[in-house]
C-alpha cells in the first residue's frame, strides 16, 4: 500500500484547508477592495499566507507532485502581492503627493528644470527678435491653425480685438476642458519623448518658446505689448511653467539613460522614471489650473490690470509652493 | 484530433527521452520571509493580446459614449452641447492617459486585457508597486503606442509620407523594445522600474496518488523497475495522467512496459497501470529525496 507511505500525500491531507481558506479570502480581495475582509480575516491573511510559503518550500524539498507546488506557487505570489502590495489609502495617497512628494521632485529636478526653462528663454528671445527685425518670420514659428488671423499683416485693431472678448461667454467649460487636455496631452508627450536621449525635448522647449516670442513680437510691434502680456500671462505662467516642468522631466529620464551615474541603468531609470513621473502627475494639476484660468477667467476678466494681478499670484505662488524649504516629515520616502 | 496524436507523440518521447526543459522566463522574486516565488514572465505573445484586449474596450467605450452623446444632443435638441462637449473632451482624455493607471492602482494590478490573459504588473525589485511607477510606465505609451499609431493614421501628400515612413520607423524602436531584451521590458516598463509577470489563479488538483488508490493494490513494482526513471520523468507522467487522453495513455503505457520489462495481465487497463506506476514511482523517488537525493531524470545515475 504505497500510498500510505507517501509522506507529501498526509503532509497535504494536513494543511489543505488553510490554503483552501488563504484562496478563498483572495478571491474576495479581487472581487471587491481589500476593505470587502472583515478585521478577523485581515488578521488572519498574513497568518495564513507565511503558512502557505512554509509549505510552498517544504513541499519544494519533498513533493514531487507538481500540481500541489504549482498550486502553492500560485497560492503564495497572489498572497505575496495583497499582503506586500499597496496599503495606503486614496486620500492618504493624495495627501502624500501634495504635501510632500511633488514638492520634492520638483526640487530633485532643478537642475533639468533649469535647462529647460533656459531652452525656452532662448527660443522665446530668437523668435521675439528675429520677427521685430523681419516679420516674416512669424509664419515661420508660428502655424497657421493657430495664427487665427493674427499676424504681421493683420490691423491694429483686429489684432486688439482678438485679446478680448466682447461677446457673451458661451462654452466656456468646453473650451477649457479642450485646453486642459489637449495641453496636459502634449506636456505627457514631451515628456515622453524625453526617452530618446532629451533631443525631441530640447527641441520642442525651445520651439514652444518659439512661438510664444513670435506673438510678442508681433503684438509688440504694434504697440499691444502691454495688453498681450496681461492676455497671455494670467494662464500662461501657470501653463509654461508646466510646460517647462513637463520638459525637465523629460529631460531627466532621457539624461538618465545616457548618464546612469552610480546605478546600474535598469536602476538608474527606474529611479528617474519614478521621480519624473511625480513631477509629471503635478504638471497635469497645473494644468488643469491653466486650462481654468485660461478658458473662464481670461474671457470672464477683460481688465488688464486684474489679469496681470492673477498673473503675478500665480508667478509667486506656484515657485513658493515647490521650492520654499519646509519642515522634513518624518515618514519621508516617495508616495507609494 | 490532429492536436491529440501530437500531444501523444510528444509525452510518449518524453518519457522515452525528455529533452532540456528550460525555462528562460523564471526570475527569482525571494520574498522578506526568503523564499523564491519563482515568478514567470509575461511573453510577447500574452501582453500584445491583452493590449488588444485593452484597446478593444476603450473603442467599445468611445462608441458607447458617442452613441449616448448623440441621443443626449437629439433629446435635448442641442442644448445641451456645453455639458456633452466638455464630458466627450473628458472621457476622451481619461480613456486615453488614465484608463491604464486607474486599473493597475487597484489590488490585481492589471487592466482588464492582462486580468484576461492571467498578467499583473510588479516592481522589478520586488517591493510594492507605487503610484508614480504606474503613472510612469503608462506615460510612455505616449511614444509606445499613441505616436506610432499616429503616424499610421495620418496621410499626407508624397512628402509627408516618406515623413510618416521615417516616423514609423523611428518609432518602431519603441514599439519593439520589449522583443530585444531578456525581460521582455518595454520602455515604460524599463522607466518605471516594473515587469509583468504571470499571475494565474490554478486549483488545487486532486492528488494522483488519491485517485488512484482502489486499483494501487494490484500492481507489484520490483525496486529495478522502480529505478527506471527520475523526477522528470514522473513530472511528464503526472501531466499524462492528469490529462488522460486515451491514446496517450495507452502510448506511454505501453513504452513504460517495454522499459521496465512488465508483463501486463489480460485484464489489466493502461489507465490503473500508470497510476499504479506513478504512486509506486513517486513514493520511491520521494523517500530518496528525503534522504537527500534527487534524482533528476533517467540518466542520473545517483
Amino acid at each position: 500500500m504505497a500510498e500510505l507511505h507517501l509522506k507529501s500525500y498526509r503532509f497535504r491531507a494536513e494543511r489543505e484547508d488553510d490554503w483552501r481558506r488563504l484562496e478563498k479570502l483572495l478571491t474576495k480581495v479581487g472581487k471587491g477592495s481589500p476593505r470587502a475582509l472583515s478585521d478577523e480575516e485581515l488578521l488572519a491573511m498574513p497568518v495564513l499566507y507565511r503558512q502557505a510559503l512554509s509549505s510552498l518550500s517544504v513541499a519544494r524539498a519533498t513533493s514531487l507532485d507538481q500540481g500541489l507546488v504549482d498550486y502553492l506557487e500560485s497560492l503564495s505570489t497572489r498572497a505575496y502581492f495583497l499582503v506586500y502590495g499597496t496599503r495606503s489609502n486614496l486620500v492618504e495617497r493624495v495627501g502624500g503627493f501634495f504635501a510632500r512628494a511633488w514638492p520634492e521632485a520638483a526640487k530633485a529636478l532643478w537642475r533639468e528644470t533649469l535647462a529647460s526653462f533656459l531652452l525656452t528663454l532662448a527660443g522665446v528671445l530668437a523668435a521675439y527678435f528675429l520677427t521685430l527685425h523681419d516679420p516674416d518670420w512669424f509664419s515661420a514659428f508660428v502655424p497657421d491653425g493657430l495664427a487665427n488671423g493674427r499676424g504681421p499683416t493683420a490691423s491694429v485693431e483686429a489684432m486688439r480685438a482678438t485679446l478680448y472678448d466682447k461677446g457673451k461667454h458661451d462654452g466656456l467649460s468646453v473650451f477649457a476642458a479642450f485646453l486642459f487636455t489637449h495641453n496636459s496631452g502634449v506636456a505627457i508627450f514631451a515628456f515622453a519623448l524625453g526617452f530618446a536621449f532629451c533631443l525631441p525635448t530640447a527641441m520642442l522647449m525651445a520651439y514652444n518658446g518659439a512661438m510664444l516670442g513670435a506673438f510678442l513680437a508681433v503684438f509688440g510691434m504694434r504697440g499691444l505689448g502691454f495688453e498681450a502680456g496681461g492676455w497671455l500671462a494670467i494662464h500662461g505662467v501657470t501653463e509654461i511653467s508646466a510646460v517647462i516642468l513637463a520638459g525637465a522631466a523629460g529631460l531627466r529620464i532621457g539624461w538618465t539613460l545616457a548618464f546612469p551615474g552610480d546605478l546600474s541603468r535598469p536602476a538608474a531609470m527606474a529611479q528617474a522614471g519614478r521621480q519624473s513621473a511625480t513631477l509629471m502627475a503635478g504638471v497635469v494639476v497645473m494644468l488643469f489650473c491653466a486650462g481654468i484660468l485660461e478658458g473662464v477667467g481670461r474671457q470672464v476678466i477683460q481688465n488688464d490690470f486684474a489679469r496681470y494681478g492673477v498673473a503675478l499670484a500665480t508667478l509667486v505662488a506656484w515657485p513658493a509652493y515647490l521650492y520654499l524649504p519646509r519642515r522634513q516629515s518624518s515618514r519621508g520616502g516617495s508616495v507609494a | 484530433m490532429k492536436s491529440a496524436r501530437k500531444t501523444a507523440k510528444a509525452a510518449a518521447a518524453a518519457i522515452a527521452e525528455p529533452g532540456p526543459r528550460e525555462d528562460d522566463r523564471a526570475r527569482s522574486l525571494v520574498t522578506p520571509e526568503g523564499v523564491d516565488l519563482k515568478l514567470r514572465l509575461g511573453d510577447a505573445g500574452e501582453r500584445a493580446a491583452a493590449l488588444l484586449i485593452d484597446l478593444a474596450i476603450m473603442l467599445g467605450v468611445l462608441i458607447a459614449f458617442a452613441l449616448l452623446a448623440l441621443l443626449a444632443m437629439i433629446g435635448s435638441k442641442g442644448k445641451g452641447w456645453e455639458v456633452i462637449g466638455t464630458a466627450a473632451l473628458l472621457v476622451f482624455f481619461v480613456l486615453r492617459n488614465l484608463y491604464f493607471v486607474l486599473f493597475e492602482l487597484t489590488p490585481g494590478a492589471a487592466t482588464p486585457g492582462k486580468r484576461a490573459m492571467g498578467l499583473r504588473v510588479a516592481a522589478r525589485n520586488g517591493g510594492r508597486l507605487t503610484a508614480d511607477a504606474i503613472f510612469a510606465r503608462n506615460a510612455m505609451r505616449e511614444i509606445e503606442l499613441y505616436l506610432p499609431l499616429s503616424f499610421l493614421a495620418s496621410n499626407g501628400d508624397q512628402v509627408g509620407a516618406w515623413v510618416n515612413l521615417a516616423g514609423l520607423v523611428w518609432c518602431g524602436v519603441f514599439v519593439l523594445f520589449p522583443l530585444f531584451n531578456r525581460d521582455r521590458l518595454r520602455v515604460g516598463d524599463l522607466v518605471a522600474g516594473t515587469w509583468v509577470v504571470k499571475a494565474p489563479t490554478r486549483k488545487l488538483a486532486p492528488d494522483l496518488v488519491e485517485t488512484s488508490r482502489p486499483s494501487v493494490g494490484r500492481f507489484k513494482f520490483t525496486m529495478a523497475q522502480l529505478d527506471a526513471y527520475g523526477v522528470k520523468e514522473l513530472h511528464v507522467l503526472e501531466d499524462v495522467l492528469r490529462r488522460y487522453e486515451i491514446k496517450t495513455i495507452a502510448l506511454v503505457a505501453a513504452r513504460i512496459r517495454l522499459k521496465i520489462g512488465w508483463q501486463a495481465a489480460p485484464d489489466e487497463s493502461d489507465g490503473d497501470f500508470l497510476a499504479a506506476y506513478y504512486a509506486a514511482l513517486r513514493g520511491r523517488l520521494e523517500s530518496r529525496l528525503l534522504l537527500g537525493k534527487r534524482r533528476k531524470d533517467k540518466h542520473d545515475k545517483s
